[in-house]
């Protein structure tokens, strides 16, 4: 690892006061991406300010129709939540299938989000959900947030400070883990609003990040069961190919999760 | 530069240390604490897992500066004296090592599981949870058989305590 300097923030203002003042800093909240990059030579920035001790940046509440998860909570404290078990449970079980225990202690959802890994997890659930990613600036509809592999509509310092929900009539996630990884070779999120609006989102599939996938919403909204896509079929054009799967192989993995996340949202 | 003040199996420790030293590295190299290994460096095998607040977690992936404060817990410390912890014993009985290399992660991670899932632990929730922990040697069933040995004599353990 290259040289740095190490702040610990106290709160979200000094984080980005301090942020300000240096040449090339990052952020690190759980370090799961952040310090394997750096170990790697891959990332060296001058300064690294942890967000990992904010107060008003770590849980989970509810409040209304709307659950809203600060953005330094870690994986772990999402997925053991009882008041995101009970408000979205397909959230928590998404939360408890990343990585594995240890880098649930650790790894964080404005981490995950802003890093915006193409097979990972929360991604899915906050463009299905219609979710709204909250800055020290301003807030970002999940839509607008999420440009592509590794790439969000971030500004260079902002912060992220908590990510909201609205608490959805059904939700359900269902995941192809890659066994070595554990990141998703495929993984769908399917939700229906309050007021019957049907949103399904894919991680793990496309070239471009995580996706809606249009032709499964239609079918869902006429038909809300996993027997509505069994003559659909999602084309494999723009889909990762790698040595894990063909982009055939994840096109049919759009599918057949969706259909396992309608069973589970029941 | 920056002093970590840290307590380590229970004893209260300062080091100076560059910035961007690692957590493990603290524990190896400046307290001499080499049960903790390093086995991938990337973050996959949980050879170098230690606990931290009560939290199993890879020492590899965390700066020394996280982890300033916090009480910290490594394979040196969970041993009564002579007496080995339940989980260490319970290893050794079913053979659930042979080089040694992951085990301490292995018994940090498997505390921690026991921990979380009390009695409630099967096989599959066992091998499901020691996901971030790699073995080369043993083919995982004999450290199954020890970690779910270890959870009955933990319960007994705390029923005495
Ligand atoms: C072995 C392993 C397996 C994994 N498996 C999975 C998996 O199955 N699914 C999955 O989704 N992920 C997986 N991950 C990634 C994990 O979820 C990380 O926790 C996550 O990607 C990053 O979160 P973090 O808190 O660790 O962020 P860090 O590593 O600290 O930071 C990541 C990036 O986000 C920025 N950042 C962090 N917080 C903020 C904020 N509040 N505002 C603005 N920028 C911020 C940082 O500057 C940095 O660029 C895995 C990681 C490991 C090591
Ligand atoms: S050395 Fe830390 S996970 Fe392998
Ligand atoms: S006993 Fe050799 S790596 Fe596990």
């Amino acid at each position: 690892m290259y040289q740095t300097t190490y702040h610990r923030a106290s709160s979200v203002d000094e984080a980005a006061s301090l942020f300000g003042k240096s040449s090339e800093a990052k952020f690190l909240a759980g370090g799961q991406t952040l310090l394997p990059v750096m170990k790697q030579r891959l990332a060296g920035p001058s300064d690294v300010i942890d967000l990992g001790k904010i107060k008003d940046m770590i849980g989970v509440e509810a409040s209304g129709d709307t659950l809203t998860i600060k953005a330094a909570t870690p994986h772990y404290d999402v997925a053991t939540s009882d008041t995101a078990k009970k408000a979205i449970p397909a959230l928590a079980y998404l939360a408890s299938l990343i990585g594995d225990p240890a880098v649930r202690y650790r790894g964080t959802i404005g981490g995950s989000i802003a890093n915006n890994d193409p097979a990972a997890d929360y991604p899915a659930a906050l463009l299905a959900l219609d979710a709204t990613v909250k800055t020290n600036k301003r807030s970002i509809a999940a839509g607008d947030f999420f440009k592509g592999l590794f790439t969000t509509a971030l500004e260079d310092g902002e912060i992220i400070t908590a990510v909201s929900f609205p608490v959805p009539a059904k939700a359900g996630y269902a995941k192809m883990r890659h066994p070595a990884s554990r990141f998703a070779l495929t993984a769908v999120f399917v939700a229906q609003t309050k007021s019957g609006e049907i949103r399904v989102a894919a991680t793990g599939a496309s070239q471009s990040g995580v996706m809606r996938v249009g032709a499964i919403e239609a079918a869902l909204k006429a038909n809300w069961s996993p027997s509505a896509l069994d003559s659909i079929s999602i084309p494999a054009s723009g889909l990762l190919a790698d040595i894990h799967g063909t982009a055939e192989y994840r096109a049919n993995l759009v599918k057949v999760m969706a259909q396992r996340a309608v069973a589970a949202a029941g | 530069m920056s002093t970590v003040k840290l307590t380590v199996n229970g004893k209260a420790v300062a080091v100076d240390v560059e910035d961007r030293t690692l957590l493990v590295h603290v524990l190896r190299d400046h307290l001499n604490l080499t049960g903790t290994h390093v086995g991938c460096d990337t973050s996959q095998c949980g050879a170098c897992v230690v606990h931290m607040d009560g939290r199993a977690v890879k020492s590899c992936t965390m700066l020394a500066g996280q982890a300033d404060g916090a009480n910290v817990t490594t394979i040196e410390g969970i041993a009564k004296g002579d007496e080995l912890h339940p989980m260490q014993a319970a290893f050794r009985d079913n053979h659930g090592l042979q080089c040694g290399y992951c085990t301490p992660g292995m018994i940090m991670s498997a505390i921690d599981i026991v921990q979380r899932h009390g009695g409630q632990l099967d096989e599959a929730t066992v091998r499901q949870e020691l996901e971030g922990n790699i073995c080369r040697c043993t083919g995982y069933h004999n450290i199954v058989k020890a970690v779910l040995d270890a959870a009955g004599r933990m319960k007994v353990s705390q029923a005495a305590e």
